[in-house]
């Protein structure tokens, strides 16, 4: 079954068209990048994708359904900086939320939610930090905060808006890491990525999107230097020139 | 008895408005409870022309629809490209001075003015009584122990879904959390209580009951719950300080509440200051050793 599939997608802020005519399929148990320059849209794709957009038109299927909230099967881990860390609450309280879903209306977490969101925050390395105010947590912490939540869930499907965004290395390799071991419990995962030096490393599938999806496949096929000419257009002699030409593919 | 009466009333609009306030600085939406302060005077005086009576039933509900309708209103500019300040600006001083027009074109021969509604005026509470179940209390207190019992209701029902909706409104629409009801049940509950309190301190000093408190509370909380009795304490305690200190001076009681929960918010901020201060200096001495 496929994981995903994008028919026509078309999304416009303010009248301003910012995604057209996307399409892409993607096969299950893939770990996959979503790369492409900045205000491509690849944020966009995702909140389109989990139907957080009203100016949207096209189909969107999430293991061959339209994707319903209630049914918990997506893992969402949004962009760290799209909440205010100053919320007065710790660590494992955090990564409870995950839980909400499942505990449904009305109801307090149990005490398996709560075992569960503890073996989440251990899995990210967090354990100590359970009862520290967020506040309190460097950037890499935060974010690895953020990934238990959404374990925590235990999701079929997760989509991470650049979970790699200011961390440090040890967070980046524990992240991949678990990423990784989720691709071999056979779910799927979305990663909205930024350094493309790591692309092909990481990820065994890869869509390539600025505006719209202008390839996407697996990795190796994907992630060449035409395409990724096509995709970045001039910012990418740039990026060779610093990097040295060659380095990225 | 008439004293302990204003008190209570006093410490019910700080405990009530101290709760109410706490998700209002967590959504960062104290600016629409200034707005709502203001429309829910449109609703009030709708109510009066469509029920022709001053029944507190109908302007509690007059206030909610204008509250909900104000909160509407935003969001539709918003959401049509308006900045959210700006929005909020336009639609209530638009329904503010709608409300000024009705009440003095079909409501000036009433107990409705002005100037009573962005005042109040706790002073008289005492003498406005209603009987149920025998029990005879001054209405004030009856509307707002009802409101108190309302939004402590809405928040044992929606507590954990409110909580993540305000921490991260992304990850709760993707599962299923319904958002948009929680922010207009939300926004209703703020209605409440801004017309609960009305009668006491008056729309404008509402806002301050609404916003004081918690924010103070946000200061030095940990957790929400911390936050949540922090705000009710400083809340009560800014109405009790207001009230003996107008008593001294014999000036505006509600004047002086609000200015207790400006005095509180201050001594808290300079003291989480001298705290900080004192933590900083302690670690760069330990370093140093």
């Amino acid at each position: 079954m496929n994981a995903l599939t994008v028919e026509n997608l078309s999304v416009a802020y303010d009248k301003k068209t910012v995604l057209e005519n996307a399409n892409v399929t993607v096969p299950s148990g893939r770990l996959t990048a979503i790369i492409g320059p900045n205000g491509a849209g690849k944020s966009t794709f995702l909140k389109a994708i989990l139907n957080q957009l009203p100016n949207k038109v096209g189909k969107v299927e999430i293991l061959g359904k339209l994707f319903d909230p209630k049914s918990l099967v997506v893992g969402y881990v949004p962009q760290r900086n799209a909440v205010d860390w100053d919320f007065p609450t710790n660590a494992l309280d955090i990564v409870l939320m995950g839980r909400y879903g499942h505990t449904g209306l009305f109801k307090r977490p149990s005490k398996q939610d709560k075992l569960l969101a503890k073996q989440a925050l251990e899995s990210v390395g967090m354990q100590d930090f359970a009862q520290r105010s967020i506040g309190q947590l460097s950037g890499g912490q935060q974010q690895r905060v953020f990934l238990a939540r959404a374990l925590a869930q235990n999701a079929n499907i997760y989509f991470l808006d650049e979970p790699f965004a200011g961390v440090d290395a040890a967070t980046e390799k524990t992240i991949i890491d678990i990423l990784k071991s989720l691709r071999e419990q056979g779910k799927s995962i979305f990663v909205v990525h930024h350094d493309l030096q790591t692309v092909k490393e990481y990820f065994d599938y890869t869509i390539l999107l600025n505006k719209t999806i202008l390839a996407s496949g697996a990795t190796e096929e994907v992630f060449t230097p035409e395409q990724l000419q096509k995709t970045y257009g001039g910012k990418l002699f740039m990026m060779q020139d610093m990097l040295g030409a060659n380095s990225l593919c | 008895m008439i004293e302990l009466w204003v008190i209570i009333t006093g410490l019910l609009v700080g405990i009530t408005c101290g709760m109410a306030g706490v998700f209002l600085i967590l959504r960062k939406m104290s600016m629409i409870a200034d707005a709502i302060s203001h429309t829910v005077l449109f609703g009030i005086v709708m109510a009066f022309i469509i029920t022709q009576t001053l029944n507190g039933f109908w302007m509690l509900l007059g206030a909610a629809v204008a509250g909900i309708l104000t909160a509407y209103l935003v969001q539709l500019l918003h959401s049509s490209g308006i900045q959210q300040d700006a929005a909020i600006g336009v639609v209530f001083t638009t329904l503010f001075a709608a409300g000024v027009l009705l009440i003095t074109l079909f409501a000036s021969h009433v107990h409705l003015d002005v100037e009573h509604i962005l005042m109040g005026e706790i002073a008289f509470v005492p003498w406005d009584k209603w009987t149920f179940f025998a029990i005879t209390m001054p209405k004030a207190v009856w509307i707002l122990l009802l409101v108190l019992l309302i939004n402590i209701g809405f928040l044992l029902l929606f507590f954990k879904e409110m909580k993540l909706a305000t921490f991260d409104s992304l990850y709760a629409a993707s599962i299923g959390v319904p958002i948009l009801f929680l922010h207009y049940g939300f926004m209703t509950s703020i209605s409440f209580t801004t017309v609960a309190a009305f009668d006491s301190v008056g729309a404008i000093l509402v806002v301050a009951m609404l916003i004081g408190p918690a924010a103070t509370a946000n200061l030095i909380s940990k957790s929400i719950k911390q936050m949540f009795l922090f705000s009710m304490l400083y809340g009560g305690a800014a109405a009790i300080i207001g009230y003996y200190l107008a008593k001294f001076w014999d000036t505006s009681i509600a004047g002086m509440m609000a200015t207790a929960v400006g005095l509180l918010f201050i001594m808290t901020l300079c003291a989480q200051k001298f705290m900080d201060y004192k933590r900083k200096a302690l670690v760069s001495k330990l370093e140093g050793v």
